[in-house]
């Protein structure tokens, strides 16, 4: 069960986490508030009279002072809407759901991919700490961690799709196209994003691993005559979940957030490329509504991840 | 089952089998093409986009005329028209029996209807200059539409048959962008944002039924995804295709058509004619002859496109050649610059938009630029920021464009344009050309405005921008050029 | 001696030699085109082979590393200019100033970091400079988070329990006892950050948002390499290599530094 200490201390990061939110909003409108270029113009085009994107101006509401917009919004947001498009003309919630159709898919794909390998890695060569299996995986793991996930990605489709054909270049037929030629066009994108994770996360497991192998009750473990195997797995592993969980956390939300380069490599169509196209048509109401939900996932993330510490080890002092 | 009645089966069975071998399926009814662009919203009446066009001009959208593939004005749902003799009014004689998709009857009401919207002061229609010569529309009955001109307008007819002019439903305008209803061979079916848009052959079609039935427009930006899309069979046809680079790799392959067409896209270095050192005739010339025009077209467009010496199409019956007035002369481009007092050259800069041939472009001219002495420093701009500084602020020096829309030459008489070019005499040209109905004398015309543009050199004319079509062998009817933005799909059929 | 270290040691060197050398020599102008040449594979003329505007790849990416480098640089710089500082008051003043500074690291923290680059960018337009300011700000959490926990540490200790009942100040005490304690930390976690900084501006430049040309730039060789990958894929593979070495080399220098400097060890 949660202790009370526990539960405030959850309490206090739920309200600065909520805190954070107002903040971050203030921070987001402002901010577009400055940027340049005029959506009206841009939705226009060349040949625009000045009168018809005065006109699109005020269907668009940016004629309104810029306290009103802003409560305006927020007022909305909070009762769930996020307002229309610019560009799309349709609900921004709708966009957003429809993108995180593939970023959310896509970045549990690539997550459960890159623990697949990197915990089994972390574990085998923990066990041979120091010996030459180790110090293999650490060698190819620093390689890991160096190559930019989108230049891996070039690889990836210069091998797998220019040259053997097995999957597409790039692109994504959506699900309603069924659930195997969609898995198929995410497949390389998660392999992409999934190894420099990976490579990370082993490390990580590892160390972890070796931190908690010197400690006491595994030494009285091992003086019971438990095997290292079943040390490792039964004592050590659990114990090494905290380190683990989160690099797990901040590497969930990087992946919804930061997936913009692999999406753009891939040609996806998922929410780094809404937002990225949604900063350069100018549809700032898109970007202020994904910037907020991404914000909102990684604070949720990392509540996650502080209530996920509490249950793996309940006699855990508090990080701060 | 007895054992006739089982055996009478077989035979069927059988017999199917062979008619089914010897008798192929009916040709292929469905069509899957590829754009690079995904339009904002559906509505041509409201944007700007030319993917927008591409999408439902002349297959869900028509408008009293219509552009056909060689740029001429057609009858569309104006089955013919009468001009007054002082050319300032115009009766169209509509089609009787057409239907919105929607159910909704179409008439003379909905030509007015449109027509009005669209020039109406709060109207976001993107190209307000079409309508500008309009004085009023009124309805005589419901298959009669008269227009009355303010002036006689050479290009009226052009005009209507722009996708921004096309006829919508009283009932359904305010929808459009997102469930576009009109009265086209194609109906709307759906739009899966980021992916495709899906249209079906409309039941109750005014006109000629397409032999098409099933058209899916699907949106690829990337140039690989491109090719790999075509070659996997993915897509059958990429009207405009976006990797220059890899269509010999098409042009090899039998199972593909290549068809290199034209567009109505006029690329040019333009110039900031208001600010020195730009506004010193000589220097413009200079730079002229500063530009090796063949290797821009090889560097970043792989040898597809075509060089032009003014601001107008090659295919265009009035055409002029004056690729050979400003040749590629580094030596008499440094002899100039030294005669307007930039012995040593100057530095400026150059703004690049996003587009490939803008940005590989930009860095061939930079490099032909610096080894006359001009150094021209390359900023990276977002389209947002283009309208902005340079378009609209005209904050820039030099910046490169291609300018899409048919018919533009005006452009250079317009004072607030973003060249900052003033010529009195050539402004007299383009009134006398808008005031002359098609024919020999606007020809003529047309050839004057090109030679005056090519000589006051406001802006380095670099290429025709091409269309590179690429479909399966066996697709026929898509067009070959790009008169306006469009892929008009009531002709495609697939070969027997 | 260890090997990390040495290896990292030896790459980095090479990288910062080449991008020194650069100056002074490169086997052609790395800006000259040539479109004759184009998309000609690896040769003896050309090592790396050439570019789409016939450039020679090897040039391109010797002078590219100098953009690389300036540009992580200079934001490992910003981070560490502005966190250390930040850490270090945290961990000395405590109270609400330190509740404050560890919450607006978690704003900055909470920010999609690539997004607000692109935004950034947005703002004032691409450039290195833009690359830098968005590198660099996500910089200052970092090293504001490692300070202050070093800091922490190193004050609960005896020795500063002892400077402090001599009536030292905490400004002095920072000065002269903290800061030289946690400094290989500070050096190790640089030497992390830059090597995450060469990553993140390559990220930036491929997406169109670092240095514009005609100054190479190994992300952008990158982003151009893309649409060529069917017909020349030489020129994705030389660049990508040169960012993993680097990289590679940064981090071994990094994890070799660490074991060296660890007192544990």
């Amino acid at each position: 069960m949660l202790s009370p200490s526990i539960l405030s201390h959850l309490l206090t990061r739920l309200a600065t986490s909520l805190l954070t939110l107002v903040f971050a909003s203030l921070v987001v409108f402002s901010t577009l508030e400055i940027l340049p270029g005029d959506p009206a113009r841009l939705m226009l085009g060349l040949g625009a009279s000045e009168d018809a994107i005065a006109a699109l101006r005020g269907q668009m509401g940016l004629n309104q002072p810029i306290i009103l917009r802003y409560l305006t919004w927020a007022g909305h947001m909070l009762t769930g809407d996020f307002g229309r498009s610019y560009t799309y003309a349709v609900p921004v919630r709708d966009l957003i759901a429809e993108r995180l159709a593939v970023s959310l898919p896509l970045a549990l794909m690539a997550l459960t991919l890159s623990m697949a390998i990197a915990i089994p890695v972390g574990l085998f060569a923990a066990a041979r700490r120091g010996r030459a299996p180790d110090s293999a995986i650490m060698g190819v793991t620093q390689l890991g961690v160096a190559i930019p996930n989108f230049w891996f990605a070039l690889l990836l489709v210069y091998v797998f799709a220019v040259t053997l054909r097995l999957v597409p270049a790039g692109g994504f037929p959506g699900w309603s196209a069924g659930i195997f030629p969609a898995f198929k066009s995410l497949l390389l994108p998660a392999i992409a994003l999934a190894l420099p994770q990976a490579a990370i996360l082993a490390r990580v497991t590892r160390s972890a691993l070796i931190e908690t192998l010197s400690q006491d009750y595994i030494r009285t473990a091992r003086a019971k005559g438990l095997t290292q195997t079943a040390i490792l797995r039964r004592h050590a592993l659990p114990n090494a979940m905290i380190p683990v969980l989160t690099i797990l956390g901040l590497q969930f939300s990087f992946l919804l957030a930061g997936t913009v380069i692999i999406e753009n490599v891939f040609y996806l169509p998922g929410l780094g490329r809404l937002i990225f196209q949604a900063i350069t048509q100018r549809d700032l109401i898109v970007v202020e509504g994904v910037i907020m939900v991404l914000v909102a996932a990684v604070l949720l993330v990392n509540l996650i991840v502080d209530l996920a510490y509490a249950f793996v080890d309940p006699r855990l002092d508090i990080p701060r | 089952m007895t054992f006739a009645t089982a055996r009478r089966y077989a035979f069927l069975a059988l017999a199917a089998l062979f008619l089914g071998a010897a008798n192929p399926a009916t040709a292929r009814s469905d069509l899957t093409l590829a754009m690079v662009l995904e339009p904002p919203h559906l509505d041509p009446t409201a944007g700007a986009a030319g993917a927008i066009d591409e999408i439902v001009y002349a297959n869900i959208f028509e408008g009293l005329t219509r552009i056909g593939a060689n740029g001429e004005a057609q009858p569309a749902l104006a089955k013919n028209w009468d001009i007054s003799p002082d050319r300032k009014t115009y009766t169209f004689h509509l089609h009787q029996g057409v239907k919105f998709h929607d159910g909704a009857a179409f008439d003379a009401n909905d030509v007015k209807f449109s027509l009005d919207r669209a020039r109406a002061p709060d109207s976001t229609n993107a190209q307000k200059g079409l309508f500008e010569a309009i004085d009023q529309v009124e309805v005589i009955d419901p298959a009669t539409v008269k227009v009355t001109l303010k002036h006689p307008s050479g290009d009226f007819l052009y005009s209507l048959g722009w996708g921004d002019a096309v006829i919508v439903g009283r009932t359904s305008a305010a929808t459009n962008k997102e469930k576009p209803i009109g009265t086209g061979p194609f109906k709307f079916q759906n739009w899966a944002k980021g992916s495709q848009v899906a249209l079906a052959r409309s039941s109750d079609y005014w006109g000629a039924k397409p032999a098409l039935d099933k058209a899916t427009f699907r949106f690829i930006p990337d140039p690989a995804a491109a090719s790999a899309a075509l070659l996997a069979g993915d897509i059958q046809a990429f009207p405009s295709f976006p990797a220059p680079e890899s269509v010999p790799q098409f042009q090899a392959d039998p199972r593909f058509k290549v068809e290199i067409g034209t567009t109505e896209g006029e690329t040019i270095l333009s110039e900031n004619n208001a600010r020195p050192p730009f506004d010193n005739p000589k220097v413009r010339e200079a730079i002229a002859h500063a530009i090796d025009r063949k290797a821009v077209i090889d560097g970043a467009m792989f040898g597809f496109g075509t060089q032009i010496g003014s601001f107008f199409p090659p295919h265009h019956p009035a055409y002029v050649d004056l690729t050979g007035e400003r040749k590629y002369d580094p030596e008499l481009a440094k002899k100039l610059l030294a005669e307007a007092g930039y012995l040593d050259g100057f530095k400026t800069t150059l703004k690049l938009p996003p587009p490939v041939y803008a940005r590989r472009g930009g860095e061939i001219i930079a490099a032909q630029l610096r080894s006359v002495g001009i150094e021209a420093q390359i900023i990276l701009v977002e389209w947002a920021q283009w309208l902005e500084q340079v378009f609209k602020s005209r904050d820039y020096d030099l910046t490169i464009i291609s300018h899409t829309e048919p018919n533009d030459l005006n452009i250079f008489a317009r004072d607030d344009y973003y060249f900052n070019y003033r010529n009195p005499a050539f402004k007299t040209l383009i009134a006398e050309i808008s005031a002359t109905p098609d024919g020999e004398k606007r020809n003529a015309l047309y050839g004057e405005a090109q030679k005056t543009l090519s000589a006051g050199a406001p802006v380095a004319f670099l290429m025709q921008f091409p269309k590179i079509g690429i479909w399966d062998a066996k697709l026929e009817g898509l067009w070959k050029n790009y008169p306006i933005p469009a892929n008009d799909l009531t002709a495609v059929k697939w070969a027997e | 001696m260890n090997r990390s270290l040495i290896i990292g040691l030896t790459i980095t060197l090479l990288v910062a030699g080449m991008a020194l050398l650069s100056y002074a020599w490169t086997p052609y102008d790395a800006t000259a085109i040539d479109i004759a040449a184009k998309l000609q594979g690896p040769s003896a003329a050309h090592w790396f082979g050439t570019d789409h505007f016939g450039r020679d790849i090897l040039s391109m990416i010797m002078v590219g590393s100098r953009n690389s480098i300036a540009v992580a640089l200079v934001a490992v710089g910003i981070g560490a200019g502005i966190g250390i500082p930040l850490g270090l008051v945290a961990a000395t003043r405590g109270g609400w100033l330190d509740e404050m500074l560890m919450r607006f690291n978690d704003l900055v923290f909470a920010f999609p970091a690539l997004i607000t680059a692109i935004m950034i960018t947005a703002i004032f337009g691409p450039g290195a400079i833009n690359a830098i300011i968005a590198i660099g700000i996500f910089n200052i959490p970092v090293f504001a988070r490692v300070t202050r926990g070093a800091a922490l540490s190193i004050l609960s200790r005896e020795f500063i329990l002892a400077a402090k009942a001599i009536g030292k100040s905490s400004g002095g005490i920072t000065i002269d006892h903290v800061l030289p304690n946690i400094a290989s930390l500070l050096i190790v976690q640089a030497t992390i950050q830059f090597a995450l900084g060469i990553l993140a501006e390559a990220g930036l430049s491929y997406l169109g948002l670092g240095a514009p040309p005609p100054n190479p730039s190994w992300g952008r060789m990158l982003f151009e390499a893309q649409t060529m990958i069917g017909i020349a894929p030489h020129m994705a593979l030389f660049p990508g290599l040169a960012i993993v070495i680097t990289v590679l080399g940064l981090n071994l220098l990094g994890d070799g530094l660490r074991d060296v400097l660890d007192p544990r060890n």
